[in-house]
């Protein structure tokens, strides 16, 4: 019998814990099929954040190394430095990337590190139970703003893509989505794109990947992906923030 | 051949005979000739220096670079160290050898940056959640900065550990004598742990990590840990004493505290109160052993640059045997042989 | 000497002044010529918010034996003080039978005490006279050898050349001059 689809050599065997229409299943797919199309995987070293995906040393089938709360992209840099053979990564949601590591995120771009850091952007904080994050959108309701983010009181979401790109050494920053095919292809296209660059050691990369909560949101599946292209891509438009590669 | 060396200096030419690949830091006084001395002498040794935007920064890039499997140290000071504990508490659970240097300033808050030692606890007792410790040595003169940073570097890699190195400001800016010599590495097995992105060679991959959500699992990781820790206990104590029988009191001091008390020591004895002194070198574990006393030892005099720290240890090696009194200066204020030697006439009762 | 360390015959020294006087140096190139004698030595620079700017002063102890605290805070057996204000604050802790080596350019006053030795050398303008105001530390470094005959001008270039190597390599020469000024 024709095997017809299997699923990547970049994952481990064992199966992914992650909920029903959650996307990150999604985005590790197209990480482990780009580790393996680029023929990195096994030099390739995985950095999962505090998260849902603080398992993900355990789902990607390459070296892993489980990071504090925020600090994955100094680990990353701790890494890479010391060993610069090989494809350093993380992979970090946006609590962990975007406000307890804000710091580490920017001076990794900054020092223009040669890592590629995977943002999912699901614009809440999934794993501890729905609470916000510094992306969640204005009005929307989570466990810790039970009337909707109220810009008065938290300020207005942030958009990582839009503040590296005001950083010098930032190479390659670009922000998909995964709530339909089309948007998952271009998302896979950005990701071989950072993975290439960290090959040809142009520095920071980074696609920030708008990506469902459908348990943290309290909606369906479908409804996250319909979630997704009406009121987050409006905030958080897509596209390429920087390519050092495509400003020669 | 002796060069004269700065103790934050020859802490940082320790380092790279001992073979450190990477240090990972950030500025702060009074240890900041260790990352300026770095920033040049890596560099020209083809090893990595980083400044870091943060202590915390610091730190987890120091978990990376143990992570991936070469020896790396960081250094800071008691404020920067508090920082940093959530990290020193991964690479305890993670079994990620490294080495931390904390040259000791006077606290609490940002306190000051003249020495003290008020931060024993910080290094001895941990600052970071989880039951872990970590080695602690504390040299006082610059040549034993010297050795025992060496040293440092092997019991990190030998028991797969943290390891602290701790002076206080005094130690880190005097000048002093040294000898390099060379160094054969404890050789630890890298393909064994190491995340370097090496899969592909080895075989196998590895992973880094300090989460394990089963009860019965964290567990066990603690009984491993708590085994290395009591094979450390037997190990690696270290310490120094002059007290002999016949002595009526042993000061107890460490790093150069216990230059200060060897002058006290010495004061003492020509007045005729029979004296010795305990100089702990390693903190963790703390010498035990140092303090089963002769029987004519009715007193003991713990002198530290702080309210009171070290001297809980002391009551527990002491095991009520002998009253232990303290005798402290703080903030900055580093005492004065003659202020340990009127504080020892009093304790023992009046002189001689 | 005195035996105030644990073993031995030891020489605490004080050496304090402006900052830029060059006090440390000094210092350092003093514990350098012990240490070529195979003496153990320690040098202690003050330390803390005085590094900022002010007064500077270090503590030198040289020892045939273990030595104790690194820091000269009583029983200095000699003081080489280059300002008055070091004058003040360290005169008193000079043990007796101490030496002060004093910068007459700048100090107007003797010693109030009678148990010390006083010597005074004209440093800053002997200094001033060679052309270069730093080297007021080498004119005293030079009245400080005279307590030590054992140390000849050659030891003395060699520690030079030491401590400042390739960069001062053009300077050696006028240092030493200075040094010899102090010496006579």
């Amino acid at each position: 019998m024709a095997i017809i689809y299997e699923k990547s050599k970049g994952l481990t065997e064992r199966p992914l814990t992650y909920c029903p229409g959650c996307s990150h299943g999604i985005v590790h797919k197209l990480i482990a099929e780009t580790l393996v199309e680029l023929n990195l995987l096994d030099h390739t070293v995985a950095i999962a954040p505090v998260g849902c995906s603080v398992f993900a040393y355990d789902f990607f089938n390459c070296d892993g190394v489980q990071a504090a709360h925020g600090r994955a992209p100094a680990v990353a840099t701790g890494i890479k430095r010391v060993a610069p053979e090989s494809i350093v990564f993380t992979y970090q949601g946006d609590g962990d990337l975007a406000a307890i590591g804000t710091a580490e995120t920017i001076h990794a771009a900054h020092r223009g590190e040669n890592i590629t850091v995977i943002f999912i952007n699901n614009a809440i904080y999934g794993m501890t139970g729905g609470q916000l994050a510094p992306t969640t959108l204005v009005g929307q309701k989570t466990s810790t703003s039970p009337f909707g983010r109220n810009v008065a009181h938290q300020g207005l979401p942030i958009k990582v893509c839009e503040m590296l790109a005001a950083i010098p050494s930032s190479y390659y920053l670009e922000r998909t989505s995964v709530h339909d095919v089309p948007h998952i292809r271009k998302t896979k296209a950005a990701i071989k794109k950072a993975f290439q660059y960290q090959v040809d050691g142009k520095g920071f990369s980074m696609v920030e990947i708008l990506s469902g909560c459908p348990v943290g949101w309290n909606v369906s599946p479908v409804e996250s992906m319909k979630f997704i292209k009406e009121q987050m891509m409006p905030y958080y438009p897509l596209g390429v923030y920087r390519d050092g590669g495509a400003e020669i | 051949m002796k060069t004269l060396m700065k103790g934050n200096e020859a802490i940082s030419q320790a380092a790279i005979v001992a073979g450190c690949k990477a240090f990972f830091g950030y500025p702060i006084t009074p240890q900041n000739e260790i990352p300026e001395y770095m920033s040049a002498a890596m560099v020209n040794a083809g090893r990595v220096f980083v400044q870091a935007e943060s202590e915390v920064a610091a730190i987890n890039m120091i978990y990376g670079g143990a992570a991936a499997g070469v020896r790396v140290m960081t250094s800071s000071s008691s404020p920067g160290i508090a920082l940093k504990q959530e990290g020193i508490s991964y690479l305890a659970a993670a079994k990620l050898p490294c080495v931390i240097v904390s040259v000791m300033r006077c606290g609490p808050g940002l306190g000051g940056i003249l020495p003290s030692q008020s931060d024993y606890f910080q290094v001895v007792k941990g600052g970071g959640n989880g039951d872990y410790y970590t080695p602690v040595y504390a040299p006082n003169s610059v040549q034993e900065s010297v050795d025992l940073t060496i040293k440092a570097f092997d019991i990190a890699d030998k028991y797969r550990t943290p390891v602290f190195v701790v002076v206080d400001g005094t130690l880190g800016q005097m000048m002093e004598p040294v000898e390099f010599k060379p160094v054969t590495p404890y050789q630890i097995d890298v393909d064994s742990f190491a995340t370097n992105g090496q899969s592909g060679k080895r075989g196998y991959r590895n992973m880094v990590n300090s989460l394990n959500l089963s009860a019965i699992g964290l567990e066990k990781s603690n009984f491993e840990l708590k085994a290395t820790y009591d094979e450390i206990r037997k190990n690696e104590a270290m310490y120094e004493s002059s007290v002999k029988d016949g002595d009526e009191i042993a000061l107890v001091a460490y790093g150069v505290p216990s230059r200060i008390a060897l002058n006290a020591v010495k004061a003492l004895n020509d007045k005729g109160v029979k004296a010795g002194l305990i100089r702990p070198i390693t903190l963790w574990p703390f010498p035990d052993e140092a303090f089963k006393l002769p029987a004519s030892v009715k007193i003991v005099l713990v002198c530290e640059l702080s309210m009171g720290q070290m001297i809980d240890d002391v009551r527990l090696a002491l095991n009520g045997s002998v009253p232990a009194h303290f005798y402290g200066r703080t903030g900055g204020v580093i005492f004065e042989p003659e202020e340990l030697v009127d504080a020892a006439i009093k304790v023992v009762g009046g002189g001689k | 000497m005195n035996n105030s360390s644990s073993s031995g015959k030891t020489e605490r020294i004080l050496i304090a002044g402006f900052g830029g006087q060059g006090a440390l140096t000094a210092g350092q190139i003093i514990a350098l010529l012990h240490m070529g004698r195979g003496l153990n030595v320690t040098w202690m620079p003050s330390y803390g918010a005085e590094m900022r700017g002010g007064t500077a002063n270090c503590s030198v102890i040289v020892s045939d034996g273990i030595i104790g605290s690194p820091t000269v805070s009583t029983n200095a057996d000699v003081l080489i003080a280059l300002n008055t204000p070091s004058l003040d604050k360290f005169e008193p802790i000079v043990a007796p039978g101490g030496t002060i080596i004093a910068n007459t350019s700048i100090i107007k006053r003797g010693t109030t005490r009678t148990d010390v030795k006083f010597i005074g050398v004209d440093a800053t303008n002997i200094a001033v006279a060679l052309g270069n105001l730093k080297i007021a530390n080498m004119v005293a470094m030079g009245t400080y050898l005279n307590l030590h005959p054992e140390f000849n001008d050659s030891d003395f270039e060699k520690v030079l050349n030491d401590r400042f190597g390739e960069k001062g390599k053009a300077l050696i020469p006028l240092n030493m001059e200075a040094m010899k000024k102090g010496r006579v």
